[in-house]
């Protein structure tokens, strides 16, 4: 055998759960190693949230450029965009924090180690892990932590080629921009593409097989989004269901049943943002008494899979899909190993999702039909930013604030926020959820003025008849 | 011109007192030297005196409110006819507020804010009014729950006291209100649970002798590394002198062996002046006098009253001075100056029937002086074996200060005072 090192907690993956997972490892005196076969920092930081962030600052600035006049500026010439520029610096951005991640480790005497891993087997209570990869090794540990995260979903004869049918890979790094574009799903990451293309003059039709865009958000969110990007110029169809795509010498031609109808939507090309599956294969798991359900890994609250010793966190234990909830449960999932007394873990609701189109889309805990569903009875406060000074003085008036209490205990069930930068202002309601604070404190509260948080206070004291400003 | 009535400090150890109770009200003139208020310190309740004639204008701290530091406003005087300023109350209620961070039941947060005749914000009574209630339930006692859990706790008439957090640092949470709803944990307001279920333990909120008596011995264990001396004297001679010298004794005096112990004791300390001092960040100090303080049981708790210069007074005289400061200790009305100070303590539980024990330093003492009851053994002297009065006596040191040496030898010399009660006459 090769080289057999020992350590307390191996990390297979080092996305935002696993890097996260494996500081907080160290910094509990726990001896950690982190595998990653890729690039550390996964695809949050080198294919997800943080180089999409770059590109939708680019895709807002070329908007603001565009509207100057509103606010008495006057450019002479014409505004345009050099994509490959964009796109060179989204994955600028991307490399640095790629490199600070392995700084990070690296100052917290993690060892990263490259390769792909997978389970071989367990001797006494150490878990064996053979690595495959330039340096194969093997390590052993009492704890392994599977942080291998998910891939975009392929539906089956419309795969992404690469060229005309894109997954969010190929759609992140764009070396033209198209005439028309075609986006299928409208989840989050659908409708951030979406929001990019429109703002760089793309033609952009959304296909949603659900009811309602951004299911996943409050039923009157998502209204007000779908109102708003078709004010934007976006078409959209929801309900409509994806029979067929056929490439064609122009793009790609799109079969769509909508309500009932077959209508062909023809364009240049088209992203597939239809969800995304855990990587569960090649870890050795079958070897294991670890429980897979549709993709994703079976875990309890704490993280712990069926077998002893073997945890999972992140996108590959299922939704939400995002990097905050990776992070925080690897670093619940560590202290839970290292002995911590009183962990409670997290109901997924507790997670709060932003949306980074335009206008933003932010929330946090139950939406007001899951509120309802769960027998609560509701206050539900709302507060629009046409109420809001410093929205109005900003120039984005768009949108509002809904909240909605537990109108016996005062509890705050959910937020949900549709506006500009209220995906920095969610932050406020979740603390607000997890110090379990109730309308009262929230009301006592003083948000200073002239601030977008100002419609936090309004919506909650709305919620009990009592909004100053509308 | 108003005046401001400070909480005194009544001892010189003094951070932080109780305002027991008032003794006037607001709008009440009072004369120079009335009592005003009763102070509990830590040991004793102490009555407060006005220095000024005039009326109390203002009471800043409440009735029953624990830890007002030393210092702080406690009531505003001002003379007859003169009404207070703003700027008083306003600086009265910030000395208070910087003072009084434990709530008490009559002590609202917002209870000292000055400018009474600004309305309170609007709050919706009937749902912010029982979380507000709850909080001050523990009687001063601190409780960290989130206000979900005390408004759930508050609608369900559950005693939020007698939940046990498991949120961060002990916080009580929404889940263990739930928790305790769904095993049947009931406050005295609810009805009685079907199931039966474990009372919830008997609260008694500390004392502030409580309080002081859980600082300093923690204190002392954490900080003063103890080490501890045995050692066995006989006290047949003790015995028999005791009895000649009560039959001699002043009228009204009796000497107990308690006394002659702390006489013995005096006798080691300037014998073994080492072990005579305390320790200190920057160096050791010993003391000149033998300052003994001897432990007195009283109800809540326990008092060290100190009888000073041991070495310089007789028998006779400690008797005296013991009886009138035990009975006074467990009267409650010790002057703090009778218990402040002492370079060494005696603690007896002999009359328990403990044979022997060690006892917790009384810091910043070097050592304290643990004695077992006095009792007929079987001894051993000269090979023969004979019946003797023995008594088991064990030092608790802080080797900070004192080597197993220097502990030994003091009680080496403790023990020749016992076994030879002459020695107290020298």
């Amino acid at each position: 055998m090769a080289n057999t090192k020992t350590f307390d907690v191996i990390v297979i993956g080092g996305g935002p759960g696993g890097y996260v997972a494996a500081i907080r490892a160290a910094q509990l005196g726990l001896k950690a190693c982190v595998v990653e076969r890729e690039h550390l920092g996964g695809i949050c930081l080198n294919w997800g949230c943080i180089p999409t962030k770059a590109l939708l600052k680019a895709a807002e600035l070329r908007h603001s450029l565009t509207h100057l006049e509103e606010y008495g500026i006057e450019v002479n010439g014409e505004v345009s965009v050099n994509i490959e520029q964009v796109v060179k610096r989204s994955r600028k951005v991307a490399s640095r924090l790629s490199a600070g991640v392995a700084h990070l480790l690296k100052k917290n005497k993690v060892e990263v180690i490259s390769g792909e891993a997978s389970i071989s087997g367990k001797q006494s209570d150490q878990w064996a892990v053979s690595i495959a990869g330039e340096a194969p090794a093997t390590v052993t540990a009492k704890h392994v932590i599977i942080a291998t995260g998910a891939r975009a979903r392929q539906i089956p004869n419309m795969e992404s080629n690469g060229t005309t049918i894109l997954s969010y890979k190929e759609a992140m790094v764009p070396k033209s921009i198209p005439k028309s574009l075609l986006v299928v799903g409208s989840g989050a990451i659908g409708i951030e593409f979406a929001s990019f293309y429109r703002d760089m003059g793309v033609e952009v039709t959304i296909v949603e097989a659900l009811e309602r865009i951004l299911n996943a958000e409050d039923e009157e969110v998502s209204a007000a989004a779908h109102k708003a990007f078709e004010k934007r110029g976006m078409n959209i169809h929801v309900s409509a269901s994806l029979k067929s795509l056929t490439e064609t010498k122009q793009g790609v031609d799109a079969l769509v049943d909508i309500n009932g109808k077959q209508q062909t939507i023809r364009v240049e090309k088209v992203i597939m943002a239809v969800g995304i599956v855990g990587n569960t294969e090649n870890l050795g798991l079958e070897k294991t008494q670890v429980k897979i359900d549709r993709g994703h890994i079976e875990t309890d609250n704490l993280m712990r899979t069926a077998e002893a010793g073997i945890f999972a966190i992140g996108d590959v234990t299922g939704a939400p899909w995002l990097a905050h909830k990776a992070s925080h449960e690897g670093i619940m999932c560590v202290e839970a190993i290292a002995g911590a007394k009183n962990l409670h873990g997290f109901s997924p609701k507790q997670v709060p999702g932003c949306t980074y189109c335009r206008p933003q889309i932010a929330s946090v805990g139950l939406t007001e039909a899951q509120a309802k569903a769960q027998n609560y009875q509701v206050k539900v406060g709302r507060f629009p930013f046409i109420g809001n000074g410093k929205a109005i003085a900003l120039g984005e008036d768009e949108g509002f604030i809904k909240t909605i209490f537990d109108a016996k205990t005062g509890a705050l069930l959910g937020a949900h926020m549709i506006g500009p930068e209220v995906t920095e202002l969610i932050q406020g309601y979740a603390i607000a959820q997890t110090l379990e604070t109730t309308e009262a404190e929230l009301m006592n509260t003083i948000f200073p003025h002239p601030t977008l948080s100002e419609a936090m206070h309004e919506s909650v004291l709305d919620a009990y008849g009592r909004a100053i400003h509308f | 011109m108003a005046t401001q009535i400070l909480m005194p400090a009544l001892s010189p150890t003094m951070t932080e007192g109780t305002v027991a109770k008032w003794l006037v009200s607001e709008g009440d003139t009072v004369s120079s030297g009335d009592v005003i208020a009763e102070i509990e310190t830590d040991k004793a309740t102490m009555e407060v005196e006005a220095l000024d004639d005039g009326v109390i204008a203002k009471i800043i701290i409440a009735e029953a409110t624990q830890n007002v530091a030393v210092n702080a406003v406690i009531a505003i005087l001002t003379e007859e006819g003169e009404s207070l300023s703003e700027a008083d109350l306003a600086a009265a209620s910030h000395s208070a507020l910087a003072s009084a961070p434990a709530p008490s039941e009559s002590s609202q947060p917002s209870a000292p804010a000055p400018a009474p005749t600004l309305a309170p914000a609007p709050i919706p009574a009937s749902t912010s009014a029982p979380a507000a209630t709850t909080a001050q339930k523990a009687e001063g006692k601190r409780v960290f729950a989130s206000p979900l859990a005390r408004r759930i706790a508050a609608q369900n008439g559950l005693d939020i006291t007698a939940i046990k957090g498991t949120g961060p640092h002990g916080r009580i949470i929404k889940m263990d209100v739930e928790d305790a709803l769904a095993s049947g944990v009931t406050g005295s307001s609810a009805q009685p649970s079907a199931t039966i279920v474990a009372e919830a333990p008997r609260f008694v909120p500390h004392t502030a002798m409580r309080r002081v008596i859980a600082d300093r011995l923690q204190q002392s264990k954490q900080t003063a590394p103890h080490f501890y001396l045995t050692v066995e004297c006989e006290i047949d001679d003790l015995l028999a002198v005791r009895k000649q010298l009560n039959e001699f004794a002043p009228e009204g005096v009796k000497i107990s062996v308690n006394d002659m112990i702390i006489k013995a004791a005096g006798y080691a300390l300037m014998a073994e002046p080492d072990m005579n001092g305390f320790y200190a960040e920057d160096g050791c100090s010993y003391y000149h006098t033998a300052d003994i303080c001897m432990a007195v049981a009283v109800e809540g708790g326990l008092v060290t009253p100190v009888v000073h210069s041991v070495e310089k007074i007789g028998l006779a005289e400690i008797a005296a001075i013991t009886a009138d400061l035990a009975t006074r200790a467990r009267d409650g009305k010790l002057d703090p100056s009778e218990y402040a100070g002492g370079n060494f303590t005696i603690s007896n539980l002999g009359m328990f029937g403990i044979k022997e024990f060690s006892a917790v330093i009384n810091p910043p003492q070097s050592g304290i002086l643990a004695i077992g009851a006095g009792e007929q053994r079987p001894v051993v002297k000269s090979g023969e074996l004979s019946v003797a009065t023995m008594m088991s006596v064990t030092l608790s040191a802080d080797h900070r200060i004192v080597d197993g040496a220097v502990g030994a030898r003091w009680l080496q010399a403790f023990k020749r005072a016992i076994e030879t009660p002459a020695i107290m006459l020298l």
